[in-house]
């Protein structure tokens, strides 16, 4: 029941719209399977698989709008839906910002589907931890990973002619592996659509090589540092400050893109000349749907360009308010970068530190998105050219609009997830100078 | 870690499809939040799972039958942005064969259904045996029949009307504006949990669980300067019913610097007027001077410096390094229970309590059975005990398990997660005025702001929303840009003591995440307000340019 055809969720959901009496209706109809696997000390923790499906009605009788969903998809129970989302908006306040249903819209479907990721079992999944848990037992390494995959559909469809459906498919695989004696840890990262690319038995090797390098880890001073940010450690720094990328704070003087006296900082230099951030929901790497949570189509858009602010993300409200057009809420950031891997950015490396993955990343002050968070899983202290030894991990207060103004060069960008972010994104590895840390952490 | 992310899902609200993605369930009509699945049916549905289990080949089995209501209020200025009413019904199944946990769940409430979903829990089960070196091994609980248990509300927040519920926030909104905010965000945040659990060992226990958190957040702005401030509400999220929002004179107290907090009910208008007023003071408040102070920490801050440094790194999970992929380890090894650890000064002594009437962490039954209790983890500043679970009770060589199983849904699988944990008031009276006037170099701090800590629990940095300069036992004036940076050994080594239990509150984390795929629970921290010499404290402003 989880997954339905193409032509079975758009009957469904153009079932919903007809029988609607109210003045605009919307049908979303959305199914996945997601199975998982989770190994910690060398051994499988848990592992499970979980199918959920849901058909969403919201109907609006002027400003006022009702939602209600059911998971049963018979003509009668379809008509109960729609018949409760029409009582709850006939009680509710009416919502001053309620915006109308979208016309019909033209949709290019993006590449987000892959056959392989689909057809991943309980027994393929097992295999991942098997061959994640087998090379650290015999190097007395301990393995803690999780590895999670599924398959999904969006379908919907308007009252005004309106509608939209496609499948996704997506894994993520992390794995921490630490020394037997809890003195040395690394990590590795991958996440992809197509599970076709991927290989626990040569991804397991960076997080063990980690481990085993960052044992005996050194102190050093807090203080301003070059890094070298891996494109995992920079994933939550770049992903936060995005998420303060909304047209409306900005406006209304409560982001760091307001501007003194009024307004927002849209075509402004705000950061250095190497940025370059789009987002391109048919990237052939990070593939997303073509629309939004509002069923606004996205659309591939410069949101920096050479360090100026090209587009902030305006709600369809907002931008209505504001004479601007609505562009769908980006899925995905693709930043620019060079042609160098990490290893290359250490061997043109003086002095610096080499950061695998950051932590904890929380906001301190929101005027200048000073966020401080922490080093994790393999931090190392680079001297001429080379990797000299692992120091130990350190608390960072920085301002990622700080860092960007601050790149001394960018290397190869590759797909990552962030920790907390739900945006798919391509980063390239940074080396940054004048990054800020303010005190040393005993954590391994 | 305390999720990010839910705060910031209510930011930009305009579709029902930003927070049906963000809270999960479905939505349904108000009405419905007052029903509940009929009882013989969620015993047969738990008996089909237990048979098609045994049949299939495991040797434990438990299944949850979960209904999962949820309300969503949510509006700004003199706007209702939103108002969700959601609804997650299904069945998990838990299993163990050939000495494997093996875990599925559906949505469809039918014998067949459920009965694929415990087969398939077995083959999954049995796909992961092959590769596990030792079986699982679970500490007995006994069963306990059919048994029920209710949150103590006294009013059902699902019952009161919606029109009370927009009437109360938009007040409260009018109010903040009226004081000086130039914007204000208020919210709702209603839950009903309605559990029902069998197992194996013979228990059938049906739970009805309620929680209430009311934030909100009063902002101004100097336009001039592009300067813009925030203050928020100083409500803990309870275990309680609507009656949280009478706003009960008895439960006031008024702190040292003038600004009120609250103890079992919450005055929201009051707060909101005071929130604005105290956000506009913060565009002028000089920035501090970094350097040690002593701390004075109001109950509502010192909550999550609770919850992060010690209630986390005390979870047995995270110490034996099941976590250790995401949330992380803990540097509260098990040696150190072992060596008498000094966790702290001799003034602190931490509880864990799955029973604390008021918690959001309060229930009779932990999600694997196990009656729930109360019990102490530092004792006069020794380490003493863990938080466990039936799988790791004999690794502590325990007899029973502790009660901390928890899942989010009746789709996730439960595993261990934080009781109540919170710090023993101080024996003798005093107040926090009192302590102030102690105080020759300091800064007091009321309610909770950034929070960072790192992947052993070491080192940790906090915010808050209120500071205030302490000279010579006195506060001399509001300041701002404060963070402490402490060593989370160091840190409780250095607390001179608390207030007496007159001043002793709850606070509450309503979204705390944890484990893979990631889960939510909500827990609270008590204390009273409490001293801490010599702490680092940087300042956090900086310059764009």
């Amino acid at each position: 029941m989880a997954l339905f055809t193409e032509a079975e969720a758009r009957a469904i959901c153009a079932k919903a719209v007809k029988m609607s009496k109210a003045d605009e209706c919307s049908a979303t109809l959305t199914g996945s399977i997601k199975g998982n696997v989770r190994f910690a000390r060398n051994d499988v923790s848990t592992a499970g698989l979980v199918e959920d499906t849901d058909l969403a009605v919201q109907v609006a009788f002027g400003k006022r709008t009702g939602v209600a969903t059911i998971n049963q998809f018979d003509d009668a129970s379809i008509e109960r839906c729609v018949r409760r989302a029409e009582d709850l908006a006939r009680l509710a306040p009416e919502n001053a910002e309620y915006m109308p249903v979208l016309d019909k819209q033209a949709y290019r479907a993006t590449p987000t589907f892959s056959a392989a990721t689909a057809a991943l079992t309980p027994e393929a999944r097992a295999q991942v931890a098997a061959q994640s848990i087998a090379p650290c037992r015999a190097a007395k390494l301990v393995a803690a990973g999780f590895l999670e995959d599924g398959q999904s559909f969006y379908a919907f469809a308007n009252s005004k002619g309106n509608s939209g459906y496609q499948r996704s498919t997506g894994m993520d695989y992390t794995c921490t592996v630490r020394t037997e004696d809890g003195r040395g840890s690394g990590w590795v990262g991958r996440n992809l659509q197509d599970s076709a690319a991927f290989s626990a038995d040569t991804e397991i090797r960076t997080a063990m090589r980690k481990a085993s390098a960052s044992v005996d880890a050194k102190a050093i001073e807090p203080g301003k540092y070059t890094v070298i940010l891996e494109p995992a450690a920079a994933a939550g720094l770049v992903s936060f400050m995005l998420n303060f990328f909304d047209a409306r704070s900005a406006d209304e003087g409560r982001s760091f893109l307001s501007k003194k006296g009024g307004g927002n900082k849209l075509g402004e230099q705000v950061f250095g000349p190497q940025v370059n951030i789009t987002s391109d929901p048919w990237d052939p790497q990070a593939a997303v749907l073509p629309w939004d949570d509002d069923y606004v189509p996205r659309e591939k858009m410069p949101i920096v360009q050479n360090g100026k602010v090209m587009n902030l993300d305006y709600s369809r409200f907002w931008a209505a308010k504001q004479g601007k057009k609505a562009i769908g809420t980006p899925g995905n950031i693709i930043m620019a970068g060079g042609t160098k891997s990490t290893a290359d950015l250490v061997r043109t490396t003086q002095r610096g530190i080499l950061v695998s993955r950051t932590w904890y990343i929380r906001m301190v002050d929101p005027q200048t998105v000073l966020l401080t968070g922490l080093t994790r899983d393999g931090t190392f202290y680079i001297e001429n050219g080379e990797i000299k030894y692992p120091i130990k991990n350190l608390r960072f207060n920085e301002s990622p609009v700080i860092m960007l103004n601050n790149i001394d060069e960018l290397g190869k960008p590759v797909r990552v997830a962030g920790d907390e972010s739900s945006l798919t994104m391509v980063l390239p590895p940074m080396r940054l100078r004048d990054f800020t840390f303010t005190s040393l952490s005993d954590a391994v | 870690m305390l999720r990010r992310d839910f705060l910031a899902a209510t930011g930009k609200v305009g579709a029902a499809g930003l927070l049906l993605s963000a809270f999960p369930g479905r939505a349904i009509a108000e009405q419905e939040l007052q029903s509940a699945v009929d009882a013989s049916l969620k015993k047969r549905l738990a008996d089909a799972a237990l048979g098609a289990a045994r049949s299939a080949g495991a040797t434990y089995t438990d299944v949850r039958v979960g209904r999962y209501l949820r309300q969503f209020v949510i509006t700004r200025e003199a706007n209702v942005q939103n108002i969700v009413n959601t609804e997650s019904t299904g069945v998990g199944i838990r299993v163990i064969a050939g000495g494997a946990w093996g875990f599925a769940a559906t949505n469809a409430l039918t014998d067949d259904a459920v009965a694929a979903a415990a087969r398939q829990a077995v083959a999954i089960a049995k796909a992961n045996a092959k590769n596990q070196s030792a079986p699982v091994q679970l500490a007995p609980t006994p069963g306990v029949g059919e048994v029920s248990w209710k949150t103590p509300i006294v009013k059902n927040s699902m019952a009161v009307p919606i029109k009370d519920k927009v009437d109360l926030l938009l007040g409260v909104n009018a109010a903040a504006i009226g004081a000086g905010a130039n914007f204000v965000n208020s919210m709702l945040f209603l839950v009903n949990e309605q559990k029902y659990f069998a197992s194996t060992d013979g228990s059938y226990i049906d739970q009805d669980v309620h929680r209430i958190w009311a934030p909100m957040t009063a902002t101004v702005i100097d336009k001039a300067t592009g300067k813009f401030r925030s203050r928020e509400g100083l409500s803990a999220p309870m275990g309680m019913g609507f009656e949280y929002l009478d706003g009960a004179p008895a439960e006031k107290t008024v702190t040292p610097a003038g600004v009120t907090t609250y103890k079992r009910s919450y005055d929201m208008k009051e707060d909101a007027i005071a929130a604005a007023k105290n956000a506009r003071a913060k565009l002028t408040a000089p920035s501090v001077k970094p350097g040690k102070y002593d701390l004075v920490l109001d109950p509502n801050h010192l909550g999550l410096t609770i919850h992060e440094s010690v209630g986390h790194p005390l979870e047995l999970d995270r110490v034996l390094g099941y976590e250790a992929n995401y949330a992380g380890t803990s540097f509260a090894t098990l040696d150190k229970q072992k060596a008498a650890y000094q966790y702290g000064s001799d003034k602190v002594t931490i509880v864990a309590d799955k029973t604390q009437p008021g918690s959001l962490g309060a229930v009779a039954y932990d999600d694997e059975g196990v009656k729930t209790k109360k019990w102490d983890l530092i004792k006069d500043g020794t380490l003493v005990d863990y938080q466990t679970i039936r799988d790791q009770a004999h690794i502590l060589g325990k007899k029973e398990s502790d009660g901390c199983c928890y899942a989010d849904s009746w789709s996730s699988v439960q595993f261990q997660r934080m009781a109540n944990v919170s710090l023993q008031p101080g024996k003798a009276k005093m107040s926090p005025a009192q302590m102030i006037a102690g105080v020759e170099n300091g800064i007091y701090i009321i309610g909770d702001g950034s929070f960072s800590i790192d992947q052993q629990r070491y080192n940790a940095q906090f915010g808050g929303q209120l500071f205030y300069e302490i000279k010579n036992g006195k506060i001399t004036q509001q300041i701002e840009d404060v963070a402490y940076q402490m060593r989370t050994p160091e840190f409780w080594s250095a607390c001179a003591g608390s207030c007496d239990e007159s001043d002793y509150r709850l606070f509450g984390s309503f979204f705390d995440g944890k484990g893979q795929p990631s889960q939510v629970s909500a827990v609270s921290h008590g204390s009273s307000t409490t001293r801490f010499n010599g702490i680092n404290v940087i300042n956090t402003a900086r310059s764009l340019g």
